[in-house]
Order: structure tokens, then sequence, then C-alpha cells
């Protein structure tokens, strides 16, 4: 089974991203046709070509590397406390009475907005950007924790009780678990979140990050290699993104 | 007044007390000089700058242009992205070849994406609008695609074997029953839009509030900048309410709006 079964599924992969090729055939073929001028667009073959050059030159692995050390550490810490607020808020109505109005007047901001006071506070390094993603990821985890775990039906945690289960236990072993397709949800946001603010604020001031890399081959006039570096981080993006689909199905396999 | 007038006042009180807290700490930590007026200038001198702003007319105008740009892309990204998604929902072989698109654009921090455009479209409102138009279009894809995919059938045929045309399904069946998901769609569209967008104008600079509170950073102007927060904000609040009130509109008929 294993072999067969593998090529069946190499052959899916392959059925279902050929678009993508055909639009890089096409995107090859415009440009040395001559249909698009080769500044706006430079051949897709340069492109890769290019790509191969950054690669072992070695600007792009330590560029990618400080950007994902980044984003990881931002997420990491909102999912930290993102989900343990979510959590006070949806199990103490204290809690939600102190918390919940903050992150309802919170929820509105485009979290862009402050990337000029983590300047101020944080100066132009990591630490800068790190608060920023934290921040930005937050409310996504906050919000699909506290979601989830105000939806799941109120019988279940009773029956358990009833059943002579401690109140933490049915935290644990029956909420959490019932509310872990919103809490991956949000956690999904919040890594595409994560992405964008590290992109973004890594393009409007930084010395190093893919998104810094972007910014200064755009600015050099290198085109080729401004595209490289673009679709670099849209392909880190979406293997993230495919990655922690993958991780969910895992942990949601017991569903059915 | 009666008694549950008393108990909705009682809870507004205990929901407000956090942000007096947070209020009154600020005002304590500046007046007491715990933290340097640089990173934390004092509560009045912000309020003073939004005073000022709004007097001057500095607000609307950088206010204005960000809203103008964002619902511009906002809409062109609608726009393309209902009817694509619808198509993909209904047609094999277009669902084949934009799925895989969108599910690479979905996740993609499209902000990336803003020199290209300034390299086609310009340093002006163009390609701003075009940035926020395609930070938005993959959410608006995937949320018609879904939300026609979910129409229950039995719900298009009973609609058939009643003698509907296949023109009047879509329009009074399918297009209804998926637009509560479709409109999700765009009430999560619309705050991406307006971080992107944002985001641009800082990395372009010029008039609009992403501009506007770069110049203040860079001048080391922190009242300018907390100002900035404040505003900015308000137009995400303006946006969403916005759409939770197109919400309510067009789903008038449907039970959601009864509760």
């Amino acid at each position: 089974m294993p072999s067969g079964f593998g090529e069946r599924r190499v052959r899916g992969i392959f059925v279902r991203y050929a678009p993508l090729l055909i639009i890089a055939l096409v995107w090859e073929a415009v440009t040395r046709l001559g249909l698009v001028s080769g500044t706006l667009l430079p051949p897709f073959s340069t492109v890769l070509l290019s790509f191969v050059t950054l690669l072992r030159d070695g600007t792009l692995v330590p560029n990618a590397l400080a950007s994902l050390m980044r984003g990881a550490a931002g997420l990491a810490l909102a999912i930290a406390g993102g989900s343990a607020l979510g959590a006070g808020m949806a199990l103490s109505p204290r809690v939600d009475t102190a918390v919940g109005p903050l992150v309802q007047a919170f929820y509105p901001l485009p979290k862009t907005a402050l990337v000029p006071l983590v300047m101020v506070w944080f100066g132009l390094g990591d630490m800068a950007k790190i608060v920023l993603i934290f921040l930005g990821c937050l409310l996504p985890v906050i919000l699909g924790t506290y979601n989830g775990l105000r939806g799941v039906d109120r019988v279940l945690a009773w029956s358990a009780r009833s059943l002579g289960a401690s109140r933490r236990e049915v935290v644990r072993e029956v909420l959490f678990p019932a509310a872990m397709p919103q809490i991956l949800t949000g956690l999904r946001t919040a890594t595409a979140f994560a992405f964008l603010l590290m992109v973004a604020s890594e393009l409007i001031i930084a010395n190093n990050g893919l998104g810094y890399l972007i910014g200064s081959l755009g600015d050099n006039g290198a085109y080729p290699a401004m595209f490289a570096s673009i679709l670099t981080v849209t392909a880190l993006g979406f293997l993230a993104d495919r990655g922690f689909a993958a991780i969910s199905r895992r942990l949601l396999r017991w569903r059915a | 007044m009666n008694g549950s007038k008393l108990k909705r006042l009682h809870r507004a009180a205990l929901r407000s007390v956090s942000f007096l807290v947070l209020l009154a700490l600020w005002e304590i930590a500046s007046r007491f000089d715990l933290i340097r007026p640089f990173l934390l200038p004092p509560l009045a001198s912000v309020l003073a700058r939004l005073a000022s702003d709004l007097v001057s007319g500095a607000f609307a105008l950088n206010a204005g242009l960000t809203l103008y740009r964002t619902l511009a892309g906002f809409a062109l990204a609608s726009l393309v992205g209902i009817p694509l998604g619808i198509l993909i929902s209904r047609h094999r072989l277009v669902g084949w070849f934009v799925e895989p698109i969108v599910s690479v654009g979905f996740p993609m921090p499209t902000i990336a994406f803003l020199p290209i455009f300034m390299l086609w479209f310009g340093v002006f409102d163009l390609s701003k609008i075009v940035m926020t138009a395609f930070s938005a279009v993959f959410t608006v894809i995937a949320a018609a695609d879904g939300g026609t995919r979910g129409v229950e059938r039995p719900l298009v045929w009973s609609a058939e074997s009643l003698g509907a045309r296949h023109g009047d399904v879509f329009l009074e069946v399918m297009l209804p029953a998926a637009m509560p998901q479709i409109l999700t769609g765009l009430q999560v569209a619309l705050p991406l839009a307006l971080i992107v967008e944002v985001a641009s104008e800082m990395l372009m600079g010029g008039a609009g509030l992403g501009g506007m509170m770069v110049q203040a950073a860079s001048y080391a102007d922190s009242a300018g900048v907390y100002a900035g927060i404040v505003e900015t904000a308000a137009v995400g609040a303006v946006a969403v309410a916005l759409m939770a009130r197109l919400r309510r509109r067009v789903l008038r008929w449907h039970p959601e709006a009864a509760r």
C-alpha cells in the first residue's frame, strides 16, 4: 500500500498545483515575447536565477532566519498570552468584565498603526518587531479561545461534573478539546497576521530580514532579486499555513 | 428608572472601570515623571493634539484619504472577488485553476507586493488602492466560494421542482443562501484592507494617517504618534460599524436579524 499510495498522492498534489506552473510558464512567455517590458516584469527564469544567486551568496538565508525568528517569537508569546486571556475571559465573569472592554476597544485598530509606537518604545531592532507581532496576533488567539470555550455545549460540562470530575478536569478534559477547532482557526489567522506584520514592519524600518531585503533591493533597482525575495516570503507563508493545517488535522483526528 | 435599566447602567459602569484605571495610571505615570514623556506623553497633550487635529481639518483630510483609498480598494476586491468566488464554486475548470492561487494568496503577507505595485502603478493613489484590493481579494473569493458551495442542495432542488428557471434559482435561492457567509468574508476583508493601507502609507509617505504617523515618529513627536493611533482606531471603528450596518441591511430577511 505505501508506494502506490505515495505515488497517487504526489500525482494529486501535482494536478492540484499545476495552475501555478501554468502561470509561471505564461509569465516566462509574455516576457520573452516582449509583450511586457522586462523592467516591469523580469522573466521568471531570470527571477529563479536571482533566487539561486541570493541563496549562494549568503543573503537570503540569514535574512529569512532573522524574519522567521521574529515571527515565531511574537507568535509564540501571543499564543501563550492570548489563550490564557481568552480562557480567563470565557471561564470567569470577573476577568471578562475587566479585560473584555479593553479587547473590544482594541479590536478595530489596524495593528500596523502600532509600528511608530513600538519604534518609539523599543527602537529599530528585534524587540520592536516581536512586540508588534505579539500585539497583532493577540486578538485572533483571544477571540478563538473565548468563542470556542463559550460555544461548548453546557450539557457536556454538566455531565462530566456529575460523573465526579473536578472543575480543573472539566476544563482540561472537556472544555478545551471541544473548543479546539475554533482555537485552531484563531491560531491560523494569527499565523497569517504574524507574517503580514513581520514583513510590513521590516519594510518600514529595519536593517535585516526579508522585508528589509525586498525594500532595499527595490530601492537599488535590483528587480529580479526583489521578485525572488517576494516569492520566497510568499512561499514561506504558504508553507507555514500548510504545516499548520497538517498539525490541526492531527490534533483533531479524534473527532472523526 | 426601572430595574433592567438600572442593571444595564451598573454593567456599563463596571465595564468602564478598566478604562478609567488605565487612564488614571497614564496620568499618574506622566505627572510623577515615572516614564519619560518621549515614551508616554501626558494624556492632556495627546487630547490637545486630537482637538487641534479636529479643528484644523488635519484629521478630516488624513482620515478621509485613508478611508477613501481603503474603501476604493475594498470595493474593487468585492467586485472581482464575489463573482470569481461564485464562478469557481460552480465551474470545475475555473475552480481547478483559481483554487491553488487562492490557497497561496490567502496566508501570504500581501504587503510584500507593494514594491511591485509601486513599480507598475506609480507612487500615488492607484498603487495604494491596488495594494489594498490585492490584500482583501483572496478572503473575499474564499468566502464567496465557500458560501455558494455550502448552500443546501434540497433548497435548490425544491426550487427547481417548483419550476424555477436556472437563472432564477441562482438569483433567488443560491445567492441569498450564500449571502451570510459572503458578508462574513467582507467583514474580515475590510479590516485587512485597512491594515495594509496604513502600512502602505507608512512606506510611501504623503498625506493619510499612516504617513502622518511616520512623520510624527521621525520628528520624535510622541503626542502625534499617540494621537495618530487614536485617529486610526476611530477610522477602524467606523469601517467595522459600516460593515455591520450593511450586513443587517442586506440580511433583513434572515433569521439572524431577529436576534
